[in-house]
């Protein structure tokens, strides 16, 4: 099986630790990733800002770059729903062999989670992390992948972790891509409910599927309550006993607590 | 036809992020909002997981829907042939002005110089009422909250729950202050509120000679009207006065009698989240010697045939005016309906109002963008309608706009800079080994919590993280054993 890496270009910029995750994971289980390099991005913030006709170039290039892997693997949900729910109706619209390419690449685009569970048949990943999670099943793995509860299976299998639940976990965390900016007062009061119910599950680190929900909410969430970890899964999925406390370097600086330690203000 | 000329969009509208601005900072309509939708939201979800045919009921919702639309002169023509047929006169109305100057000829007809009215959206839509009180006809509103918003002189903030932004003990005050023959020590109790409006509004019924409806359904094949509600002052409003005017949307129209069933069963459920509504009351043109002898119909277009023309905006066309997409908006949940400048708030009207009104004015270039395309719309509406596809759809013809009529020359800019750097993989790549580094070090190891301009809509509520000091393709790249240029086929995209 030739396995392909689409990183995405959110995570190939601000969250790579969740690329090598990813590699890590799959390197365990004994399947090799590869990383085709003229991968950029999906299109995905170009089309719902409304420029439609930018896009169809990148739709191009992702077909290009991957129409000869078996399985192109990503963690990022968001991203996944672009290229398997929207591509198709692109690529109709724009006529030619594109629809074609398409309709023979977008299944075998798979969301993390769907690799391991669904193809792979793995829940229990090998992974050690003896902490307390919440899972915030972000919009896109929720309601257009219909990912179910497969982060949470994959997660309940993880050695030492408890899985909390999060209160009103189905709704929006507020980023929406262009509208965190173009709507920052609703887009705030958004993120605001959603750093109160993940500081109400009592967990010691928010995850979710992907990143970008979880710039968002972990840049409100640091000024509520700095002690809270955020981590995409696929980190939580990577770790293992021998890593033992190697993530905690990652965080900022004011977040270097011992987990655990008593928060300031945090509820729960 | 013709564009909407009514105040479906209120006269002194802001854009969204604007009027959204002004709703947020009201603490009590928030708390109000969030604790009824919820409610509405849960009651919603309980009952439509009762129907294990709930996803073949929304989809025949969504057929027959679709297959009006496709033949709607067909049918409409139909319909008015069997309202024609059954004793109703049938009025035919491009836009609001014509409408209103329609509905308000029939009333003066009548030389009466008080209307009860039930609640419509369509009336609402044309402003009617103003339109018919700047002509001193008196519309009585008999909705309770309906009648709430117009003794508050105040805008309905919900297609389906109008005063949802007002607590009772607002309605309290309201109806003791403004309400003739109000008791002064009136408590705030639900059931006592009712019952006071109810004492109110039957004196209008029985003095009523004229009413006003709308409908939610139009029969082609026989006629019928059908208007679906809660309290019963639609029964009253239909059955006792002498003439009775209905202003209908073009879309209501549904082929046959049986498709009632589909609609009937999807309403109630996705609307108040009840199995059946209290009354639903049927007509079919004049049934002498019982009930209104004069019926007239006034099918409305107001914009709705440029929505038609539009193969993915047409989807809106489908809209039973559930709510059920208000009531699970997490924007909606936050702002209220006002926001939205419209009679038609919440995600179906920031689709709904733009295509009737088009994109001329700011304010309806702004609704497309209020949403975090979260998906949830989507998911709960009745017909299916894809609410965050025509959203991105919307938003692409409000930026062509805005190009044609050379506007918003810096986020274009900054969209074409975008555009060059995800598309060339060169440039790409020396934005992350350049730009990543760079950033790295203005934001250290805590990140960003005061960015200037554009970029202090984030940092009012957020900080940026630390950027990486490296992209994960350059840390690819320096591990041993990967070929920096995997990709087989992919090497043709560079």
């Amino acid at each position: 099986m030739r396995l392909a890496l689409f990183i995405t270009c959110v995570n190939d910029a601000m969250a790579p630790d969740t690329g090598k995750a990813t590699a890590a994971v799959l390197r365990r289980l004994g399947y090799d990733l590869e990383f085709p390099t003229t991968q950029t991005c999906c299109g995905q913030p170009l089309l719902n800002s409304g420029y439609p006709r930018p896009t169809m170039p990148l739709v191009e290039r992702f077909v290009q770059t991957f129409a000869d892997y078996d399985v192109v693997v990503s963690p990022s949900a968001s991203c996944v729903s672009m290229v398997r729910e929207t591509y198709p109706r692109l690529a109709a619209d724009a006529g030619g062999t594109l629809a074609a390419d398409i309709a023979a690449l977008a299944p075998r685009v798979l969301e993390l989670s769907e690799l391991l569970l669904d193809v792979l048949k793995v829940e229990d990943v090998g992974a050690y992390f003896p902490h307390t999670v919440t899972y915030h099943p972000a919009c896109h793995g929720l309601r257009s992948l219909h990912l179910g509860d497969r982060y949470e299976r994959l997660l309940r299998s993880v050695d030492g972790l408890t899985l909390l639940d999060l209160p009103r976990d189905e709704e929006c965390c507020g980023f929406g891509g262009t509208f965190a900016v173009k709507n920052a007062d609703v887009s705030s009061a958004m993120v605001g409910s959603k750093v109160e119910s993940v500081l109400s599950s009592g967990a010691q680190v928010l995850s979710t599927s992907d990143n970008s929900c979880l710039l968002n909410i972990a840049g409100a969430l640091v000024r509520r309550d700095p002690t809270v970890r955020t981590m995409h899964a696929a980190e939580i999925l990577a770790t293992t006993r021998a890593d033992g406390e190697a993530w905690r370097r990652r965080l900022p600086a004011r977040a270097q607590v011992p987990v655990g330690a008593v928060r300031p203000g945090g509820a729960g | 036809m013709s564009r909407a000329t009514g105040p479906v969009r209120w006269p002194d509208a802001e854009p969204f992020p604007q009027a959204a601005a002004v709703q947020l900072a009201k603490a009590e309509q928030r708390a109000t909002l969030e604790r009824v939708t919820h409610q509405i939201r849960t009651k919603r979800a309980a009952v439509v997981a009762e129907r294990d045919d709930w996803e073949e009921l929304r989809r025949a919702g969504e057929r027959i829907k679709d297959r009006t639309l496709r033949h709607l002169d067909h049918y409409l023509e139909q319909a008015e042939r069997a309202l024609t047929r059954a004793g109703a006169v049938v009025h035919w109305a491009a836009d609001a002005d014509q409408a209103n100057h329609i509905v308000h000829r029939l009333v003066r007809e009548t030389g009466q110089t008080e209307v009860v009215k039930v609640k419509s959206m369509a009336t609402a839509e044309i402003g009617l009422n103003e339109y018919l009180q700047a002509r001193g006809i008196t519309p009585v509103e008999t909705d309770l909250a309906e009648l709430v918003v117009q003794l508050a002189g105040d805008r309905p903030s919900h297609i389906v729950v109008p005063a949802i932004h007002h607590n009772r003990h607002e309605i309290r005050d309201l109806l003791a202050q403004r309400m003739p023959g109000t008791p002064s020590d009136l408590g705030d109790d639900p059931g006592e509120l009712a019952a006071q409006a109810r004492r109110h509004l039957r004196e209008a019924f029985l003095r009523a000679r004229v009413a006003v409806s709308g409908a939610n359904f139009v029969v082609a094949e026989t006629g019928t009207l059908a208007v679906v509600e809660s309290e019963g002052n639609g029964r009253m409003c239909l059955t006792l006065p002498e003439r009775l005017i209905t202003v209908v949307g073009i879309e209501k129209v549904v082929p046959t009698f049986a498709d009632l069933e589909v609609f009937l069963q999807l309403l109630p459920r996705s609307s108040t989240g009840e199995r059946m509504n209290p009354a639903t009351s049927l007509w079919t043109g004049v049934t002498p010697g019982d009930g209104p002898q004069q019926v007239h119909v006034v099918f409305l277009d107001n914009g709705r045939t440029d929505a038609l023309a539009d193969p993915v905006g047409r989807q809106a066309l489908r809209c039973i005016r559930c709510s059920a997409c208000l009531n699970v908006c997490p924007v909606y949940e936050r702002t209220g309906g006002h926001a939205y400048g419209s009679v038609y708030p919440g995600p179906i009207g920031a689709i709904l109002t733009p295509q009737l009104r088009g994109m001329a004015d700011p304010v309806d270039r702004s609704l497309p963008f209020a949403s975090s395309l979260c998906g949830a719309c989507f998911e709960v509406c009745p017909v299916r309608i894809d609410i965050p596809r025509v959203l991105t759809h919307l938003r692409a013809a409000a930026v062509d706009h805005e190009r044609r009529h050379l506007q918003n020359v810096v986020e274009r800019t900054a969209f074409r800079a975008a555009t060059a750097g995800l598309s060339n993989r060169a440039l790409y790549e020396v934005g992350l080994r350049v730009g990543l580094p760079l950033a790295h070090a203005v934001a250290g190891r805590d990140g960003l919590s005061d960015l200037p301009s554009v970029g202090n809509r984030w940092t009012r509520s957020r900080d940026v993280p630390p950027p990486p000091p490296q992209s994960f393709r350059a840390w690819w790249a320096d591990q041993p054993g990967t070929d920096a240029d995997a990709g087989g086929q992919g090497t043709q995209a560079s």
